[in-house]
């Protein structure tokens, strides 16, 4: 652990810092939602031995840094980390704690970290993954957590500070949480927030669709949604389709199979004579996709090459894609100039 | 000429824990991975009729693995368990310990498998092949591959010569003292429940089950042929198993030599999803119909095809040639109606 004194440049990139004790699933947790690493394969992860510094070319440019479990950065007999450059330009600090294994240590920390923070960084918001909860049962999992809010808020409380920015997540690589629990991070670095969830519900209400996500497709975190409640099924659904969408596009549509110049020649030619781009309704991805009792169909349009719309329709409204696809268009283009404005304006995301 | 029900037995064989109860409940029953883990060990032998499209029905016969059920098979059952069998799928756990003790046991199967069902096909499964490093799964599994090859051909070899201590066999009547060539039809595979190996070793273990595969394999060319298309995917509609597929030339040149199998586990996940979404069975149908176009790169749709099936068509881009490709599909059921059950097509186009 000698290389980390020279912090590469990262002016304006929000940084996700991953910590918390060995084994606690933090590499995993990286490899699983940044590198679509199957979580069973995680078994075979090396442990960390320095920081992994990760960077993440999405709808905006943020940075991922995976800290080995045994390293305490502010004492650190061995090394003097600049402290400075790792929480300068922080987006959030994540800390894992394994829920299944005895986490009194890992919470002990956790506090002298909160309280070191305090001091010149009280802005940086903290965010606790309650780890590898898969297996354990939904009364289990609430016991843990709040008995890991309860002891973290005692000790804050105790050292007089009141309103640090802690949120808690139980989360498991092996479902969804992970990924719910990455898009509430991420979602509170995005500026202008609000303004996006407004352009998502008055989709919602001019195509009548029950719920609508703005997807990161790479990571399947959902970076905005409309204004109805909050709905893990309506999530789960939405992001495995965004996963059978990625599985199709990579079988069928990916550059590795490149079509010939005959089968393109032979396509144009007689009777259609227009190139394939002429002949296709919509030039960017679309898909839809029906259930076996006809209710609430689904569909996905591709924004750009990170983002995309997910939608659940109401009963009935298949019928009705034409019109559709022409509000879902309007709100394309509408989504595709906030982000350009957004890129713009803060300097992140120089895609 | 359609040929009617066909029914097979199959024996799935191989140490308790193994494995074969979890695939079995995953490819058939609908099971996800990770609910195999509440499976207790199977008693006996769990016997069950799965019916695959129309007018196959599998005899599948799940035989739990202690030592001292496969002793009983060997001796009191043998008769019983080893007679008409259609296939043996043997199930080998990668992480067993005692591997001389398994391939013991494996050479008295495959004896008394020999001995009573001498046509019958093998598949052996190399199995759990997810908990071995990624970077070793080939070698290892070749490895594998070689020595039950060798013990295979051994036990073979020792049945051959005692062939005349078993009067009772049914070889014998094939007369003038030869003993027949005993050629075992044998495949191998590397699998785990935890990824798409499963359905590559499943769809090769029933395609050639499967009745009047001629007949779809002709009329599926026909429509590929027809509508355009670049591939065809053919799936029973429960396991999701490609039960026939047809390419293009163009299509035999896409570089994935994986996709049927990785179609079958992505589909077979997507039903799942939409089951919990809609608090509908597991088993019940899920989706009727899936569209995607992306943009001028390619098209596609699976969709409800017959009572028994889905379809996938892969296909070029284009808003007119996808619609038309649909209408057609759809006029092509009634030439695919004789998978749904033992009863006679009309000729078709
Ligand atoms: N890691 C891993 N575990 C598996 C795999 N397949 C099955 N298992 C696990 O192995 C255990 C035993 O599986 P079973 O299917 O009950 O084994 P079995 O061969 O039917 O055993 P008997 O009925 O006693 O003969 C279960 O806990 C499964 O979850 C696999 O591919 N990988
Ligand atoms: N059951 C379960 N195991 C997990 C989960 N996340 C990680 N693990 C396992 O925890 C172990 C340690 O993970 P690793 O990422 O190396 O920990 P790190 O030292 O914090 O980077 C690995 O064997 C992972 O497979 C989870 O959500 N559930
Ligand atoms: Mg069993």
């Amino acid at each position: 652990v000698s290389d980390q004194a020279s912090v590469p440049q990262t002016k304006g990139k929000p940084r996700l810092l991953l910590m918390g004790q060995r084994r606690s699933g933090k590499s995993s947790i990286s490899s699983v939602v940044f590198h679509k690493l199957p979580p069973s394969e995680t078994l075979f992860l090396e442990s960390t031995a320095r920081i992994q510094k990760d960077s993440l070319n999405s709808f905006m440019e943020f940075q991922v840094w995976d800290f080995p479990g045994q390293i305490d950065i502010f004492d650190n007999p061995n090394f003097t980390f600049d402290i400075d450059a790792i929480f300068g330009e922080i987006g959030a600090l994540i800390w894992v704690i394994d829920a299944q294994d005895d986490y009194l240590e890992s919470v002990a920390r956790l506090n002298s970290t909160i309280l070191n923070l305090q001091r010149g960084y009280p802005h940086i918001n903290i965010e606790v993954f309650i780890h590898k909860v898969d297996g354990l049962s939904d009364d289990y999992k609430l016991d843990i957590q709040r008995d890991v809010t309860i002891r973290i808020q005692d000790e804050l409380s105790d050292q007089g500070i009141e309103n640090a920015p802690v949120n808690f997540h139980l989360t498991s690589i092996y479902d969804h949480s992970i990924f719910e629990a990455f898009s509430k991070v991420i979602q509170k670095l995005i500026p202008r927030l609000g303004q996006l969830e407004a352009m998502l519900t008055n989709l919602c209400r001019t195509c009548r669709f029950e719920k609508a996500y703005l997807f990161d497709v790479n990571t399947k975190i959902y970076i905005a949604t409309d204004n109805t409640p909050e709905d893990m099924a309506s999530y789960e659904i939405c992001s495995d389709y965004v996963d059978v969408i990625i599985d199709f596009t990579e079988v069928y549509g990916s550059p590795e199979w490149k079509r010939s110049d005959e089968w393109r020649a032979r396509l144009e030619g007689p009777p259609w004579l227009q190139t394939l781009e002429n002949q296709v309704a919509c030039e960017f991805a679309e898909s839809g996709m029906v259930l076996a009792d006809a209710q609430r169909p689904i569909m996905l349009r591709e924004v750009d090459r990170f983002l995309a719309l997910v939608a659940i329709m109401k009963e009935g409204s298949y019928d009705k894609m034409p019109q559709i696809n022409m509000n879902v268009d309007v709100v394309v283009k509408g989504l595709i100039e906030f982000f350009e404005i957004t890129k713009t304006k803060t300097g992140i995301a120089a895609v | 000429q359609l040929k009617k029900v066909k029914k097979q037995k199959v024996l799935l064989m191989g140490k308790s824990g193994s494995g074969k109860s979890s695939m079995r409940s995953i490819i058939f029953s609908n099971y996800l991975a990770r609910d195999t883990r509440r499976l207790g060990a199977t008693i006996d032998i769990d016997l069950s009729h799965v019916k695959f499209l129309g007018n196959l029905t599998l005899n599948l016969w799940d035989c739990g693995g202690q030592e001292a059920f496969m002793e009983n098979y060997l001796s009191q059952q043998r008769a019983h368990v080893f007679s008409n069998v259609g296939v043996l799928i043997y199930v080998f756990d990668i992480e067993s310990r005692d591997v001389e003790r398994d391939l013991a046991t494996y050479v008295n199967i495959i004896s008394a498998l020999v001995q009573y069902s001498r046509e019958a096909k093998v598949f052996v499964l190399i199995h759990k092949m997810d908990l071995v490093h990624p970077s070793t799964r080939e070698q290892v599994f070749e490895e594998r591959v070689s020595i039950v090859r060798r013990k295979t051909a051994e036990a073979v070899a020792i049945v051959r010569k005692q062939k005349p201590e078993y009067p009772a066999s049914a070889s014998v009547s094939e007369g003038s003292g030869m003993i027949p060539d005993i050629d075992l039809d044998m495949q191998l595979f590397a699998t785990s429940i935890w990824d798409q190996s499963l359905y590559k070793a499943w769809a090769s273990i029933i395609h050639d089950l499967v009745p009047n595969l001629g007949v779809i394999e002709t009329q599926l060319a026909s429509l590929g042929v027809a509508i355009d298309a670049d591939e065809i995917l053919l799936f029973e509609r429960t396991s999701f198993l490609v039960v026939s597929k047809w390419t293009s030339p163009e299509g035999e040149t896409n570089p994935w030599g994986d996709r049927f199998e990785r179609m079958s586990n992505i589909l077979k996940a997507w039903k799942h999803t939409c089951s919990k979404f809609t608090g509908t069975p597991r088993n019940a149908e899920q989706f009727s119909d899936f569209e995607y176009k992306m943009g001028p790169n390619f098209s596609m749709f699976v969709t409800k095809f017959t009572t028994n099936t889905y379809i996938l068509v892969c296909m070029p881009p284009g808003e007119a040639r996808f619609n038309s490709a649909k209408l057609n599909v759809a006029a092509a059921r009634p030439w695919f109606k004789f998978l749904d059950g033992p009863v006679v097509a009309p000729a078709s186009a």
